[in-house]
């Protein structure tokens, strides 16, 4: 067929004018279409072309928008006007026609339409909103090419918010007698679903019934939903496996109609997704593993031609055999397959054979030792795509062995390489490989300048960010940090002593600041040497502003050394004015600090990067301002999706379709329950979060450690662990060259068919033997002789409390804290310069106060504590006892007394109250005659914040008055006849019941006691008790369809990724009951990696709350009818995670 | 730079759900473009214009698979017209490369032995027949016979509207 086409191009100029050719037949000649056509391919210039289109846009909105175009000729000049958009020209004003055009005209016209608007308009463009009432119009006709138009262009665009209004008439043709409408509804669903999975849950027993369906097309298109729900949720559909294999056996044995062969095969697509779908279904779980056995078998047997089908299937073939529960004899035949692909010799073949390999080598390396000549072979090959391929190959099989041979093929390939993408992937690849497998420092260091000089400033940031970690952090001992730091000085300087102008700066900043922190480790190295070395990059014009601060910076830290001052106080003088804010800060801070080496040492100490500094990411610390904020009357911080919503919802158009003739009950009622979250998956819901994002990065990297070899001892690998162990046992003599060890590796290493690789000349062979060594040997025995208990050469130091979601945090802070705490300084006392040494004295306290500041982590609790103390007016301050106590308490009420005190105290609660759940005791304030005490009391409907009124004076203490007072909570008295008088050493005691006006992070409530002694005037004492927000949360026990319903009314909400607690338990399950324990929060379900869990803050005021796994992060989506409910709530979440 | 950081996060996507589908000319000049995922109009004439690029200066022999940003694309040529479909990377290139084939031959059958100009001047026929086949980056249907037979039906009509109106 192709020579058919091929003829084409030659015959095209006599095509042109004689219009006689059998291709043009059906060219009309005279439309207007082919005028501009044949218009357009006769220019010559760029120029005319737009010049010609410009004219034909312009006719063509003339005539759209003339009263007397029918709808006829519309579809002619809507032809045209897509005809100009492909070419590149804009002509939105057809957009609007394209509309009415499959609104209002005939069948074909309408064909054209919505051809128009699908190529046109995308899922997100308001205009769309026109098109639904036609939709739902075509959906109803009685016309089959109507509905099946209706329903394509349903399935390419629709907005997700109108789903609902259409969804019951799509569901209809579920049952529709045509099958072909049938198939187009399914892939209707599967569009929606993909869009907006809440929405189609409910007809989940539908797709069932669309995957027995009796058409082949239609049980097809049900498998894309299948495919995508069960990649979501494996253990949903096991029960489907057995019938997915049934279809799968009839498919291969050929009792599908002839119709759906392609080039002989029977249904190659049916095929592969089926394949696709037990591939996911048989991971990790060796009994449903066991039903596919039979039927894979069959596959590779069957799929024996020698055609491109044939191999597709055998790929996806293959790559469920991997994945599933291994069963030896088919992955023989798996990795015999995978041979004849690496060894064909068709390109494409042997691209999917590499792809396959590099697919299988996570589990089972050997492979790779099997095809090593074909792999070598490959690295050298012409075509770009084939090497890269190899390279990522390679990469899955590095060791501690044959990491500077891979490495340096990696860089070979890099320096060679133009593509931007590439670059940045396989640059971020050599940072990950050298960083766990470095064989020394000197090779290390090496191997990331060439990362830092080919990544430029393209890379990743966290490459440079861990590399300064690293070496920061250090590894091992004392020793070999310092001289691994040394050897990074040594050859930063020789580099700068180069031509420093060639670096990218990113790497000069990865320079200045190792020379800042540890030029130092090399005595005889001249700090002003290093200095001037500094000050040349600063000159330089190509030196970025950002560089230059890393440059200042690390002359901050030299300075420490004295013997540089004159050539720092003309650096800042130079930048002191310089019209960068950030690079007259750095100036001005070298200018100071190395005015007053005391200062200096205290805000960068040597060697800071040792100690672990604590970032509280919640930004807790902030609270008070947000408070203060707040109660002057700023308004309360939305998330950026809450506010698009509430600015959508304020603009929108009622969404509600008018005259849809369908009862509008049924419509509303079936939306409600649609929404319900239940099950799926939230966050892909609604407009993008974090989540999505995190998860997809992670995707990318590659997660080499911790990858399971799937099957067990008595598998396949069983047989060649012997074969090795073997091999293992004949030591190599020292003299048998390396290419012989690799010889011997390839025969013991079991292949099933003899290697067909002609005999290698010795260069190749030598590549392979280091390429591959390591890989036989795996297990334990280690042919150099030096065993190596920790491959991993730069292992970080365990850190105390280094949270998986703390890393990163703490990567960026170690090396930036030191100077935001300066920043900080200088912006409050420095700036406007007119420095006495008496104001650097003080701000120097204050310095040091800041950068203890993260040290004390959530150390606003403790700050706040303080000011509460503040507040008490007692006559006795020193006798004041701050309640820290309690407000840094973990949130879960004690059940049993602490202090002989709480003890003597609480005998004085009354029964009813003395079983319950309640805080300690805590001391309010006191003074010689009277001290307050107060805890609370967990009922199961109200909180009871009880006040004790000791009398420690002689005399007895009359006319007592609590009054209680807070902007937070409604106070009310519980006791009758509130006591007025205690006798002398006795204790009184109040009770109130306190509940929620607004919510808060904590809650304070201040009081005043007024009272009489015996003798004197009145006295008056303050106090304050300060309680977190959880004391008023209780478990919502509500059933999973009720919190559906809630869900959807509540209009506050807030999302937050929240650190996953991975202790043995499933992590999700271990997480959730930490908050379940410590928050008082009820669990409605568990289904697969999301969860979905109710509490209500007292009394009646509901907070809902989703969590999802992605990746390694809890997603979490709260929501509740009272504004700052779900902050408040997300916050006590991240503490009760961080505490635990 | 992902291609997917450019789309809205709230659509989820198929791992196996083609992204778009360009046709274009041995000269550069683009004749069908379909885009499975929701891109502006600058980004789709940055990519196309990048595409054409690269894949026309790929050697004849060479593979037919390209590693592009983070998609896979795949492309073959049938006399002047490039066919060129981009993928996720755990996709089937192979696979991909059959349905661009079917896809040929439905426009073959459909047009009798099709040619570059068939596809010019009757561009919307070939959209026609794509969505038939493709739906949403989806194989809709892969029996032959059934897409041509509802394309047909429909281009049948017209005819019976034609001859009424002339009547």
């Amino acid at each position: 067929m192709s020579d058919v086409v091929e003829k084409t191009l030659t015959a095209l100029p006599s095509l042109l004018s004689l219009d006689s050719q059998p291709g043009s037949a059906k060219l009309s000649s005279t439309s207007k279409l082919g005028n501009l056509i044949r218009g357009i391919t006769e220019l010559t210039s760029k120029h005319e072309e737009e010049k010609l289109i410009q004219r034909e846009l312009a006719s063509i909105k003339e005539q759209v928008s003339s009263p007397n175009t029918s709808m006829r000729q519309m579809k002619e000049l809507m032809v045209r006007a897509i005809y100009c958009e492909s070419l590149g020209y804009e002509a939105s004003f057809s957009y609007i026609h394209a509309i009415k055009l499959a609104q209002q005209g005939t069948v074909l016209e309408k064909r054209v339409g919505y051809l128009a608007v699908s190529l046109f308009l995308n899922e997100s463009h308001e205009l769309l909103l026109l098109l639904v009432n036609t939709v739902l119009k075509d959906l109803q006709s009685t016309n089959l090419i109507e509905v099946c138009m209706a329903l394509t262009v349903v399935s390419q665009m629709f907005p997700k918010d109108m789903i609902p209004a259409i969804l019951p008439l799509v569901e209809e043709k579920l049952n529709h007698p045509k099958e072909i409408i049938r198939r187009k509804a399914v892939l209707a669903l599967y569009k929606f679903y993909l869009i907006a999975p809440n929405q189609v849950q409910h007809i989940h027993n539908k797709f069932r019934k669309a995957l027995c369906d009796k058409d082949p097309g239609v049980m097809t298109a049900s498998l894309h939903i299948y495919l995508q729900m069960i990649q979501e949720n494996p253990e949903g559909y096991k029960d489907l496996t057995a019938s997915f294999v049934t279809i799968l056996k009839q498919v291969v044995g050929g009792k599908l109609p002839m119709d759906f062969n392609y080039h002989s095969v029977p249904a190659p697509w049916l095929q592969i997704q089926l394949l696709r779908i037990l591939s996911l279904l048989g991971k990790n779980d060796q009994s449903t593993s066991e039903i596919m056995y039979e039927v894979l078998d069959e596959s590779l047997r069957r799929a024996e031609m020698n055609h491109n089908i044939t191999y597709a299937i055998l790929y996806e073939c293959v790559k469920c055999i991997y994945t599933i529960h291994p069963k030896s004899d088919l992955l023989e035949k798996a990795a015999k397959c995978i041979g004849n692909f690496v060894l064909s010799p068709k390109i494409n073949l042997k691209y999917l054979g590499l792809k396959a390999l590099t697919y299988v080598v996570q589990q089972d390396p050997k492979l790779a030792l099997q095809h090593q000549m074909t792999i070598i072979e490959c690295l050298d090959h012409p075509d770009l795509i084939i090497k890269r391929e190899t390279l990522e190959l390679l990469f899955r099989i590095t060791n501690a062995q044959n990491v500077t041979v891979i490495v340096e093929k990696m860089l070979e390939f890099l320096h060679s390489n133009t593509d931007d993408y590439t670059t940045i992937d396989l640059v971020g690849k050599v940072a990950e490989l050298a960083e766990k497998y470095a064989p020394g420092n000197e090779w290390f260091i090496e191997t990331m300048n060439t990362v830092f000089s080919v990544g430029g400033d393209m890379m990743q940031p966290d490459i440079p960010n861990s590399f300064l970690k690293l070496l920061s952090e250090g590894f091992d001992t004392v020793e070999e940090d310092r001289k691994l730091r040394l050897f990074a000085v040594d050859s930063y300087v020789s580099l700068l002593q180069g031509e420093p102008g060639k670096l990218p700066q990113r790497f000069l900043q990865v320079i200045s600041w190792v020379l800042g922190e540890y030029s130092h480790l090399r005595e005889e190295l001249e700090p002003a040497t290093v200095m001037r070395l500094l000050a040349k990059l600063l000159d330089m014009k190509q030196t970025s502003s950002e560089t230059k601060s890393w440059v200042l910076l690390a002359m901050t830290k030299l300075v420490r050394a004295g013997q540089v001052f004159q050539s720092a106080q003309e650096v800042s003088e130079t930048y002191g004015s310089s019209m960068d804010t950030v690079l007259r800060q750095r100036a001005q801070e070298l200018q100071h600090l190395s005015q007053d080496c005391e200062l200096r040492a205290r805000v960068l100490p040597q060697d800071a990067g040792l100690e672990p500094l604590e970032v509280d990411s919640s930004l807790s610390f902030l609270d008070g301002f947000v408070s203060e904020a707040l109660a002057a009357g700023a308004a309360p911080y939305k998330p950026p999706h809450q506010r698009q919503e509430e600015l959508a919802q304020a603009k929108a158009l009622s969404l509600e379709p008018y005259g849809l003739s369908l009862p509008i009950s049924m419509s509303s009622c079936s939306i409600a329950d649609r929404q319900s979250p239940t099950l799926l998956s939230m966050s892909s819901g609604l407009s993008g979060d974090s989540t999505d994002l995190s998860h997809k990065g992670s995707s990318t990297t590659l997660k080499l450690d911790g990858v399971k070899r799937v099957w067990g001892r008595e598998g396949y690998l069983a047989q060649r662990e012997a074969v090795e162990e073997a091999a293992q046992v004949e030591v190599p003599s020292p003299l048998r060259s390396p290419s012989q060890q690799a010889e011997a590796d390839s025969s013991h290493s079991q292949t099933p068919t003899p290697t067909p690789t002609p005999e290698p000349d010795q260069e190749k062979q030598q590549l392979a033997s280091s390429l591959f060594f390591g890989l036989s040997s795996q297990s334990s025995v280690c042919l150099m002789g030096k065993s190596e208990p920790t491959p991993q050469r730069f292992r970080r130091k365990a850190k105390g409390q280094a949270s998986s979601s703390g890393a990163a945090e703490q990567i960026s802070n170690s090396l930036v804290s030191a100077p935001s705490a300066v920043d900080n300084f200088l912006c409050n006392n420095l700036l406007d310069s007119n420095i006495t040494s008496q104001v650097g004295i003080s701000s120097s306290e204050q310095t040091s106060e800041l950068s203890q500041g993260p040290a004390t982590t959530n150390g606003t609790c403790d700050t706040e504590a303080e000011s509460t103390d503040g507040d008490i007016k007692g006559s006795n301050p020193s006798l004041i006892i701050g309640d820290n106590g309690l407000v840094a308490a973990d949130p879960t009420p004690h059940k049993d007394p602490g202090s002989p005190k709480d003890f003597c105290l609480s005998s004085h609660l009354p029964a009813e109250l003395s079983e319950l759940c309640r805080s300690e005791i805590t001391p309010l304030c006191s003074n010689q005659s009277l001290g307050l005490s107060a805890c609370h009391v967990h009922k199961e409907d109200s909180l009871v914040l009880v006040v004790f009124i000791t009398n420690s004076s002689d005399a007895a203490i009359r006319q007592i008055l609590l009054d209680l007072d807070s902007e937070q909570l409604q106070v009310s008295c519980v006791s009758d006849s509130p006591v007025e008088d205690v006798t002398s050493h006795s204790v009184a005691m109040h009770q109130f019941s306190l509940t929620v006006k607004r919510p808060s992070v904590h809650v304070e409530v201040v009081g005043m006691v007024s009272y009489q002694l015996p003798v004197g005037t009145p006295q008056e004492v303050q106090f304050s008790y300060k309680l977190p927000l959880t004391s008023f949360i209780r478990p919502l026990t509500v059933s999973t369809e009720e919190y559906g319903t809630m869900w959807l009314s509540f209009s506050h909400d807030t999302k937050q990724n929240l650190t996953l607690i991975s202790d043995g338990e499933e992590p999700l399950t271990a997480t959730l009951n930490v908050l379940k324990e410590k928050l008082q929060l009820h669990i409605v379900e568990i289904i697969g990696m999301e969860g979905i869990i109710a509490c209500q803050l007292l009394r009646d005021q509901p907070c809902l709350m989703h969590c999802r796994v992605h990746a390694d992060v809890l997603a979490v989506w709260l929501r509740s009818p009272v504004p700052d409910l779900p902050d408040c709530l997300i916050y006590h979440c991240q503490r009760a995670l961080q505490e635990h | 730079m992902s291609l997917t950081t450019h789309f809205p996060l709230c659509f989820l996507f198929s791992l196996f759900q083609m992204q778009f589908m360009l046709l274009f000319s041995r000269q550069g000049k683009l004749r069908l473009q379909k885009w499975y995922v929701p891109l502006s109009d600058k980004e789709k004439k940055k990519i196309t214009r990048e595409l054409v690029q690269t894949v026309l200066a790929r050697k004849p022999k060479m593979c037919s698979f390209l590693e592009w940003r983070d998609l896979k694309i795949v492309y073959k040529r049938y006399a002047s017209l490039y066919f060129c479909c981009a993928i996720e990377d755990q996709d089937n290139e192979l696979i991909t490369l059959e349905i661009i084939h079917r896809y040929v031959e439905l426009l073959d059958k459909y047009f009798g032995s099709v040619c570059e100009l068939d596809i010019i001047f009757n561009f919307e026929k070939a959209y026609f027949i794509l969505d038939e086949f493709l739906l949403g980056g989806e194989a809709q249907e892969t029996s032959k016979k059934n897409v041509l037979k509802a394309i047909e039906q429909a281009d049948l009509l017209q005819e019976v509207r034609h001859r009424m109106k002339s009547k």
